[in-house]
C-alpha cells in the first residue's frame, strides 16, 4: 500500500470516522444484548432504547417521525424492500406496473427487472444528455395500475440530481407511490419528507464515513408495504433479523458528523478538480453541470481507455473508478454513460472522482497532475486522436 | 498487487516495447474500432530479400491486456520472417506474458490479429498472394470469429449470435440474433462490415437484426 495514497472513490466506500467506531464499540462488548422484548431483562430494554434513539436521530435528518425509519443491511436491501415490498402489498390489489429511470443503480434496476420476470410491467424512462428524466414523459408513463415510481435522487456515477420535488408531486397527483434511492446524496443534499411528498427513501451509512452493512429505508406512515424476507417481527415487521445495534448507533453518529461546511469544502475541491481536468484537451464532463452531487466529478478522456488509466493512477497511489467496459465484471460499458446518449468510446474513457472527509486540498493538485501525465502517455501510444 | 494480471503483463503494460508508428511503413493494419472498444494498429518494415521483419511498432487504444499483448507480439515478431510471424498465435502471446485472464481474451486477440493482418497487407502489396481465396460462408465464419459479442466477451460465432450467412454475387448478408435497438447493435454491425468489406470479391455487406 502507498503511504500517501489519495482515495477518490468515496461513492464506492468511505473510510470510517474514528468517532463512529468509538460510538459503536460499547455495543459489541458491554451492551451486546438485543431488544428481544420490551418486557425483558434490562440489558434488552436498554438496547431497544439505544436503537430507537439512533432511529429517531436519522429519521429527523429526513424530517420524518422515528417510527418511519427501518434499519436494513444497506442501500441494496433498502431498495429491494421498497420495490418488492410495495409489489407484494399492491400487486394483487392496485396493479402490476412500475416506473424507473434508465440510469438507476443496480438495486433498483435489477429489483424492477426481477419483478418484470414475475409478470409485472416495467416502464424504463430515458434520461437527457445531462442525466435527467423528462417530467412530461413521467406524467405520461404513470398508468392507473402503476403501483410505484422509483427515481433516484442522485446518480451513482455521474452525480446528476433529479428534480425529486417535482417527481414526487407528479406521482402523488397521479395517485402512485414514489420511492427514491438517496444512497449517494443523503446528508450531502438536503431532502425533507415534510416538504417533498416522497413515500420511500433508501439510505446507507457506507457513503458517509459510517460502517458498512447498515442502511435504512424511510417509509411514510401508512404506505402499503410488506416484508419480502421471512423471519421475526423486528423493525415494524418489515425487516426480520437480529438488530444491528452497533451499526445503527454508528450510522446515527456518522449522520450527525456530516456538516454543511464539510460538504462545501468537498464541493470546493471538486470544482477545482473539474476546472483543472477540463483544461486537458478532448475532455468532457459527464452529468449535469449544476444539478449534481457536490462531491462527484465524472470526466471522459477521449482516445484513452479507463482501465489503463485507472491502473496507471493506481501505480501512482490514486484510487478512482471508471465506466469502461474493460473494467466492469460484466465487460459491459456503463449503462449510465450509455443512458445519457454517450457512445462506447465515451464510457470507455470515463473516470469518476468522489471526494470525502479525508481528502485534503493538496489531493486536487496531485491527482490533476497525475491524470495529465497518464492521459498524455496513453494518448502517445493510442492510434486515435493523432491528427 | 492483487491484480488479475501477471507480473510480465504489468511490466509490459508499464513499459510497452516498440510503441509508436512508422512513417511510410512497408505494411500496416488496424484491428478493432473505438465504438466496439479496443483498437490496435501494427506497422511493419520488412527486408525484401530475406523477408525478415526489421522493424515493428504498435499503437493501442485499450486496456492493460491489450497494451501488453501489443507489446509482446512486437518482441515475438521482430527478426522473424513474415511467414514465421504469421504463425504467432494468441496462445504464444499469452504464454509469453505468463498467462492472461480468460475474460480479457478478446482484448488481447486483437493485437495478434493486427500482426497477422499487417503481414497479409505486406503480402498483398508485394504480390505475394498466390491465389486469392474466394469469399465463402466458411471464410466469413472465420472472419467473424474476430468480432466479439460484447455482452459476454466471446466471439459472435461461438456465442451463436450469428443466425445466418449468405453470399451471392459479391453481396454478403449476415443475420444477427439481436434486436435492432440493442445497445451494441450499431457497433457490432460496423465491426462486421469492417471485417468483411475489404475482401477483394465483396462489394456489399448487409447486417440484419433478426432478434
Amino acid at each position: 500500500m502507498f503511504e500517501n495514497a489519495v482515495y477518490l472513490d468515496n461513492a464506492a466506500a468511505t473510510r470510517m470516522d474514528e468517532r463512529v467506531l468509538e460510538a459503536m464499540t460499547p455495543y459489541f462488548f458491554d451492551k451486546y444484548a438485543v431488544a428481544t422484548s420490551q418486557f425483558g431483562y434490562s440489558l434488552g430494554v436498554d438496547a431497544r432504547d439505544v436503537l430507537d434513539e439512533a432511529r429517531t436521530e436519522i429519521a429527523a435528518v429526513l424530517g420524518g417521525d422515528p417510527e418511519t425509519f427501518v434499519f436494513t443491511s444497506g442501500g441494496t436491501e433498502s431498495s429491494n424492500l421498497a420495490l418488492k415490498g410495495v409489489a407484494a402489498a399492491l400487486g394483487d390489489k392496485k396493479g402490476r406496473h412500475l416506473v424507473v429511470s434508465a440510469i438507476e443503480d443496480f438495486p433498483v434496476l435489477h429489483s424492477a427487472r426481477s419483478l418484470e420476470r414475475q409478470g409485472f410491467a416495467l416502464t424504463t424512462l430515458p434520461v437527457d444528455a445531462d442525466g435527467r428524466i423528462d417530467l412530461d414523459q413521467l406524467r405520461d408513463a404513470i398508468r392507473p395500475d402503476t403501483i410505484l415510481v422509483s427515481i433516484q435522487t442522485a446518480n451513482q456515477e455521474i452525480g446528476t440530481l433529479q428534480d425529486v420535488g417535482a417527481i414526487a408531486e407528479i406521482a402523488h397527483k397521479k395517485g402512485t407511490l414514489f420511492h427514491t434511492d438517496a444512497t449517494h446524496s443523503f446528508t450531502r443534499v438536503p431532502l425533507d419528507v415534510r416538504a417533498v411528498p416522497v413515500d420511500l427513501v433508501t439510505v446507507s451509512a457506507h457513503t458517509l464515513h459510517g460502517p458498512k452493512g447498515i442502511g435504512g429505508l424511510y417509509v411514510r406512515q401508512g404506505t402499503p408495504i410488506r416484508k419480502w424476507m421471512d423471519g421475526g417481527f423486528q423493525e415494524f415487521d418489515l425487516r426480520p433479523g437480529v438488530e444491528n445495534i452497533p451499526g445503527a448507533v454508528g450510522f446515527a453518529r456518522a449522520v450527525a458528523l456530516v456538516t454543511p461546511e464539510e460538504t462545501a469544502r468537498l464541493q470546493g475541491m471538486r470544482d477545482a478538480l473539474v476546472e483543472r481536468l477540463l483544461g486537458i484537451p478532448d475532455t468532457q464532463l459527464n452529468g449535469h453541470p449544476q444539478h449534481r452531487l457536490p462531491h462527484n466529478a465524472n470526466i471522459s478522456f477521449r482516445f484513452v481507455e479507463g482501465e489503463s488509466l485507472l491502473l496507471h493512477l493506481d501505480m501512482r497511489g490514486f484510487a478512482v473508478s471508471t465506466g469502461s467496459a474493460c473494467f466492469s465484471r460484466s465487460l459491459e460499458a456503463s449503462h449510465v454513460i450509455l443512458g445519457i446518449g454517450g457512445n462506447h468510446e465515451r464510457a470507455h474513457g470515463s473516470v469518476r472522482f468522489t471526494f470525502g472527509r479525508y481528502n485534503a486540498a493538496g489531493d486536487v493538485d496531485a491527482v490533476a497532475q497525475a491524470i495529465a501525465e497518464v492521459v498524455a502517455e496513453l494518448r502517445r501510444i493510442s492510434p486515435l486522436g493523432k491528427r | 498487487m492483487p491484480l488479475p494480471y501477471s507480473e510480465i503483463v504489468m511490466e509490459h503494460f508499464r513499459n510497452p516495447r516498440n510503441v509508436g508508428r512508422i512513417e511510410d511503413p512497408d505494411a500496416k493494419a488496424v484491428e478493432g474500432s473505438p465504438s466496439c472498444g479496443d483498437m490496435v494498429a501494427v506497422y511493419l518494415m520488412v527486408d525484401e530479400e530475406s523477408q525478415r521483419i526489421t522493424d515493428i511498432k504498435f499503437e493501442s487504444y485499450g486496456c492493460a491486456s491489450n497494451i501488453a499483448t501489443g507489446s509482446i507480439i512486437t518482441e515475438l515478431a521482430k527478426g522473424k520472417t513474415i511467414g514465421e510471424a504469421k504463425t504467432i498465435t494468441w496462445k504464444d502471446a499469452a504464454d509469453a506474458l505468463g498467462g492472461l485472464p480468460p475474460i480479457k481474451t478478446h482484448c488481447s486477440v486483437l493485437a495478434v490479429d493486427g500482426l497477422r493482418a499487417a503481414v497479409e497487407n505486406y503480402e498483398e502489396r508485394h504480390g505475394l498472394v498466390k491465389e486469392r481465396e474466394a469469399t465463402t460462408v466458411e471464410v466469413i465464419k472465420k472472419r467473424l470469429k474476430h468480432v466479439m459479442n460484447p455482452v459476454v466477451g466471446l466471439d459472435v460465432v461461438r456465442t451463436n449470435l450469428v443466425k445466418g450467412i449468405e453470399v451471392s454475387d459479391g453481396t454478403v448478408r449476415v443475420e444477427l440474433d439481436l434486436r435492432e435497438d440493442h445497445q451494441f447493435a450499431a457497433s457490432m454491425s460496423e465491426e462486421i462490415r469492417e471485417k468483411l468489406e475489404p475482401r477483394w470479391d465483396v462489394q456489399h455487406v448487409e447486417v440484419v437484426f433478426v432478434g
